[in-house]
């Protein structure tokens, strides 16, 4: 009796273990500036001092005062407001977008590698010739046919970068699939769905969430790259790469005003590299 | 000084993740003579191959060595600077891996390699390493020495390529040479021509070596000292006559006496084997991977004409070298690779080829055990989970009630109930190999099929896992269909016995009728190769078994002559290899598939 008391902590000490799942200095603070931007996504109305639109100032690209923290912009509106209102884009559209795409190409990618035969190969050579595209260009045809929205906007990312996501799962969960523990569910007679699952996604979620920190950066780049060229979010509404785009101008005078959302860009997309980088060994280094 | 390596007081430690050091090995002293083998045998993680490794000094990553003194010829290893022991390694001292399709690489030429550590040393001249180099395979016996170095890796078989390695290391002179588990991942009649090449190679050349294995058998044979390891430590040293003989540590003794598992065949119960409906039957079962072809075989057929008879309660062995199809055999049985041509019948009822045509309680009375418990076992599942789900999947049995049948199931294969909450990668590989075991109980089938249930693990724990599976049987009346590479593991268990060869059964008979000749000449092969646990047991070998080893692949899908002509030492040229080979019953009780007759075979000796 005492023993199977004593022996349940134990285990889950081992199982949390305190060595294997700390986590870097460098990981602590790329979370802490994940976790900021996500918080002033969601809190963002209420934080910023002045509506986005609003021209409070006549001077343009001024510097960082008491009134305006982070300066202003081309036409004098407040910087850090814009900023503040355009992480919800940057980070929304990104999130939603990345999360769909790997959504569907580790779901399309596991049914690939488990079916095989046929469907296997109508697929993987379908989303082969996705994969062909450089994805600026294909991003910039469909906006450009369908017009800029926040749905059109999500929706392509996710049409973007899904096919990589394929690849990755698709990778993983064949090896994963030809391993004994899979063969056993199999003879037991489990059925597709339990097998794919219970017996292989589990086994494949550290590398999957590496790979759904990367598809978000690049999805924060390109979005920041289709705003630069006017594709993006429209105005008066603007994320971080508009923010760039409209006061390029400024930079002749070193304006806080191109700088800071070029910092944000920069802050956000290399947290998240960095955090993946030093996820806990335990997690990232699950691999088949 | 007579002797070539001294070490002193070794202690190397491991850091864990959480920055834990723990010594790996210590207080480790030993000495090697010039001109002499020593041995170091033990289970895994018995600090083995570190000690070895300690000898060129080097630790593998994440381990360092902390203290002692490794003295090898005049030199002290231990204090060399990075760049010296570079020159040192290769040179003075050589190294033989486990793997040596692992060791060489896929892209060059075989020589390119062999010569490769006499040309980083410059040593000598190419045209001097490369005639010395074929000088070497010629004296490890390889066939085609002079041709054999311009192929590549992939194109010699696994013995061959470890001859190869072992050439690699010769080449230098070296002063030491480390045998690592050179030849633990070959099968047994392959084993024995590289044992006996390396036997020979070492005593023309007064090699001094040192051998790490963990296996005593094939140690009797090699080395002159065994040192016996245990947690890192040394629990014996002695020659290998005074181990064999008179062991004194208790450990020791344990392994002796695991090397010769008790057999637990006889116990089998007589009396079920009235029934006149056999518990499985296969019928000319053809089976193999690819597409069928016009005729109707798969691309690749693996098993060809194969069947087999299995009465309730008695179990059968399948044995043969790897390639012979056994593992294919077990995977049409389980349904999870559909035969090309044959039956499978269960309980008289025909089975179909595949897992989803078939209802679940057939699946239930035939489940499956893999070989690598590490890789049968998902990870990310608790033991308790594990265990649950056939349970839940073919007994509808939840909560409180599954919980009480997963403690039973465990108590069934002797672990602790608190197991039941761990991981598996926080089990031991006997311990996996446990849950693997009570896994398939949990659905209370009638056939246990185990694949090599005991070949990856150490020979101590498999002989535990041989009495657990003896004892299971007897308690919960099982069959077994066992398949394995290993003769003496089939006898310890099987009633009855099947070999295979290049996916045909050349012989079928009872586990006594094994022992008696004759044989067919390859079971005669097999039956001669397995070590015994005698010194000079490889040097008073019949030189008959020497035979070149062929290549497996040239012989399958050839149904106009007999599988085994190419190696079979008493081949009648113009019958054997241009006919198909007669199905002969003979008077001992068991079927082989043989051109000659009893009396011949008898008349030649084959398996007296």
């Amino acid at each position: 009796m005492t023993k199977h008391t004593d022996t349940i902590p134990e285990t889950r000490r081992r199982m949390l273990g305190a060595g294997s799942l700390t986590i870097s200095m460098v990981g602590a603070i790329c979370f802490c500036i994940i976790l900021f931007w996500v918080v002033i996504a969601l809190v963002g109305p209420w934080l910023a001092p002045y509506p986005i639109g609003k021209i409070v100032s006549m001077d343009v690209f001024t510097s960082p005062s008491r009134d305006y923290l982070l300066g202003t912009d081309y036409l004098g509106r407040d910087m850090l407001s814009r900023i503040i209102l355009g992480a919800r884009y940057t980070v929304g559209v990104s999130i939603a977008a990345a999360f769909i795409a790997c959504t569907i190409g580790v779901a399309l990618g596991m049914i690939s590698a488990v079916l095989g035969g046929w469907f296997d190969t109508i697929v993987s050579r379908g989303i082969d010739a996705l994969i062909a595209i450089p994805h600026l260009m294909f991003g910039l045809v469909i906006i450009a046919a369908i017009g800029s929205s926040l749905p059109v906007l999500v929706g392509t990312l996710a049409f973007l970068y899904f096919p990589g996501s394929f690849r990755i799962a698709r990778a993983l969960a064949v090896n994963i699939n030809e391993l004994d523990f899979v063969q056993v569910a199999k003879a037991r007679g489990e059925g597709f769905f339990y097998t794919v699952r219970e017996e292989i996604l589990p086994n494949m979620i550290g590398p999957v969430l590496a790979d759904f920190g990367l598809r978000f950066v690049f999805i924060v780049l390109l979005l920041s790259g289709l705003s630069f060229l006017g594709l993006g979010v429209q105005p008066p509404n603007a994320d971080w790469g508009a923010l760039v785009r409209e006061n390029v101008s400024g930079l002749a005078y070193g304006a806080p005003a191109v700088i800071m959302p070029s910092l944000a860009i920069a802050s956000l997309t290399i947290s998240v590299n960095l955090a993946i980088d030093n996820l806990p060994r335990r997690l990232r280094d699950r691999l088949p | 000084m007579t002797e070539l390596v001294e070490v002193k007081n070794l202690r190397v430690i491991a850091r864990s993740d959480s920055g834990r050091e723990t010594p790996i090995v210590h207080d480790i002293r030993f000495t090697v003579p010039r001109g002499k083998v020593v041995a170091l045998i033990g289970e895994s993680g018995s600090g083995k191959t570190t000690i070895a490794l300690s000898l060129m000094g080097y630790a593998r990553s994440g381990c360092r060595i902390t203290s002692g003194s490794v003295r090898i010829g005049e030199r002290e290893i231990l204090s060399l600077s990075e760049a010296e022991k570079a020159k040192i390694r290769g040179r003075n001292v050589s190294y033989i891996a486990q793997s040596a399709a692992a060791a060489f690489n896929p892209a060059r030429t075989i020589m390119s390699q062999v010569v490769e550590s006499a040309m980083i040393h410059k040593l000598m001249p190419k045209a001097e390493a490369e005639a010395k180099a074929v000088e070497l395979f010629r004296a490890l016996a390889l066939p085609d020495p002079e041709g054999v170095g311009s192929r590549y890796p992939h194109q010699v078989s696994g013995g061959q390529l470890q001859r190869l390695a072992a050439a690699m290391a010769l080449i230098s002179e070296p002063e030491l040479v480390i045998f690592d588990e050179p030849t633990t991942a070959l099968d047994v009649t392959t084993q024995i021509e590289v044992l006996r090449s390396f036997k020979s190679v070492i005593r023309e050349r007064n090699t001094t070596g040192v051998y790490v294995s963990h296996d005593l058998a094939v140690v009797a044979q090699i080395a002159d000292h065994i040192i016996v390891l245990r947690n890192g430590s040394i629990q014996e040293s002695a020659p290998t006559e005074q181990i064999l003989a008179n062991a004194h540590s208790p450990y020791t003794r344990s392994l002796l006496a695991a090397a010769n598992p008790a057999v637990h065949a006889q116990a089998a119960p007589p009396a079920e084997k009235a029934e006149d409906v056999p518990l499985l039957e296969v019928e000319g079962l053809v089976a193999g991977y690819g597409k069928p072809g016009p005729d109707g075989l798969p691309n690749v057929t693996v098993l060809n004409d194969v069947g087999l008879s299995l009465q309730p309660g008695t179990n059968l062995g399948v044995i043969g070298e790897s390639g012979c199809g056994k593992s294919t055999l077990a995977r049409v049985i389980a349904g999870l690779l559909p035969a090309a041509g044959g039956r499978v019948k269960f309980r008289g009822e025909t089975l179909a080829g595949s897992v989803a045509d078939r209802s679940k309680d057939q699946l239930r009375n035939i489940q499956i055990v893999f070989q690598m418990a590490d890789t049968a076992l998902n990870p990310t599942r608790s033991v308790a989970q594990i265990l649950g789900r056939p349970l839940t999947f073919y007994h509808d049995v939840k909560g409180a009630e599954r919980t009480r049948r997963v403690r039973q199931l465990l108590d069934l294969v002797h672990l602790p109930a608190n197991m039941a909450e761990r991981l598996p990668g926080e089990l031991s590989g006997g311990q996996k190999q446990r849950v693997n075991l009570a896994r398939a109980l949990a659905a209370e089938p009638a056939l246990i099929l185990c694949d090599e249930v005991t070949s990856a693990l150490d020979t101590v724990v498999a002989a535990a896992i041989l009495d657990l599976l003896a004892e299971l049987r007897r308690e919960l009346k099982l069959s077994y269909l066992f398949i394995s590479h290993d003769l003496s593991t089939v006898r310890a268990i099987c009633d009855d016995v099947m070999v295979l060869y290049a996916g045909r059964k050349v012989e079928a008979g009872s586990g006594a009728s094994m022992r008696a000749a004759p044989l067919h000449p390859y079971s005669d092969l097999l039956v001669s190769s397995i070590p015994e646990l005698r010194t000079g047991w490889l040097d008073g070998l019949d030189k008959k078994a020497a035979e070149a080893d062929g290549g497996i692949a040239a012989v399958l899908a050839r149904a106009d002559r007999c599988p085994f002509v190419s190696r079979c030492p008493v081949r009648k040229p113009g019958v054997c290899d241009v006919l198909e080979p007669p199905v002969r019953h003979l008077s001992k009780g068991s079927d082989i598939l043989c051109h000659l007759e009893e009396r011949e075979l008898l008349a030649l000796g084959v398996g007296a």
